[in-house]
Formats: structure tokens, sequence, C-alpha cells
């Protein structure tokens, strides 16, 4: 493969779009690697077992949506205190 | 030399290289997602298992550490379609109410 190999303008835009997908994929798996840290430390305190209970899958799943509540609500939390000082 | 930057690039060589350039990329953030999950397990694991570390890992604590890597790979892929289905939730909704 011939290493001076230039890329045409339409090739450089294809390349640039396809890094920033993969780029926001990255993205996406560190935020569920973040996620499945925090939420193995909530709802997985025994010592692990041949399969999760029910209750441990619940508390998982529950884990990662109030997390994401969390942020609404402090988000609109602070705009309502910004709303506040204005007013 | 600027006569090389001048000189137009076979369409088939481009594309080999193209091919191979994002080829490139998507082993990248494959083996970053590998480390990070290897990483993360590791410590939550060593956590769970062994407590009180010895002069080997007994065949008890290397039990433990294999079911631990399972319920691992279980919990992060519960959290991956929960955060995946919360995510096309909030898409639908923000599609909605425009």
């Amino acid at each position: 493969m011939d290493t001076n190999v230039k890329f045409d303008d339409a090739t450089q835009k294809e390349l640039a779009s396809f890094l920033e997908k993969q780029q926001a994929e990255a993205r996406l798996h560190s935020t569920i690697h973040n996620f499945t840290g925090i939420c193995w430390d909530k709802c997985v305190t025994g010592t692990p077992s041949t399969r999760f209970s029910r209750s441990e899958e619940s508390c998982l799943s529950n884990c990662v949506d109030r997390f994401l509540d969390t942020s609404l609500f402090m988000v609109k939390r602070i705009e309502e205190q910004r709303a506040a000082l204005e007013n | 030399m600027m006569t090389d930057f001048l000189k137009s690039s076979a369409p088939t060589d481009m594309n080999a290289k193209k091919e191979a350039v994002m080829n490139a990329v998507r082993n990248e953030i494959a083996l970053t997602n590998a480390q990070q999950l290897m990483n993360s397990a590791n410590e939550k694991c060593y956590k769970a298992c062994v407590t009180k570390p010895g002069t080997s890992l007994s065949s008890g604590e290397q039990t433990c550490l294999s079911r631990c890597l399972d319920r691992y790979m279980d919990a992060f892929n519960i959290v991956r379609r929960t955060y995946m289905t919360r995510l096309s939730k909030e898409r639908m909704e923000d599609q909605a109410s425009v």
C-alpha cells in the first residue's frame, strides 16, 4: 500500500464524519462503564453468586434511571435558583 | 515534496487506505472498551473476593473471582440496556414535543 496516498475532499469529509460518530460511541461506552461501577457498588453487596437475584437486577436498572433523573432534577433546581435570583 | 501533494491518488489506493484508517479506529475503540471493562471488573472483584490477601489466591478466591467476572459482565449488560432504552425514550419525547 502506498503510504503517500492523499485523501480527496469527499473522503476527508467522510472520515471526519466517521470519526465524530466513533468518538460519540466511545463517550457512550465511557458513560456506561462509569454507571456500571457506581451501580455495582450500590446494588451488588454480598459475595457474587452464580446469577443475580431479581432484586439485584432491578436495583441495577433503577440505579441508572434514578441517576439520570437526578441529573435532570439538579439542572431544574439550578435553573429555578437562577430565575429566583434574577427576580 | 510539493509535486507529490499535487499528484492525484489512484481511487483504489485511497479507498484501501480509507478502509484501513476506519478499521484502525474501530479496533482502538473496541480495545479501549475492553480495557475499561477489565480494569473495572478487576477492581470490584478484588474488593469482593480477596478480603485478606494471602501468599497466593486460594481456590475459593478463584471461584469467587470467576463468578464475579460473570456477574460484572451481566451488570454491564443490564446497565447498557437500561441506558440505551432511556436514551431512545428521551429522544422520542423530544421529537413529540417539537
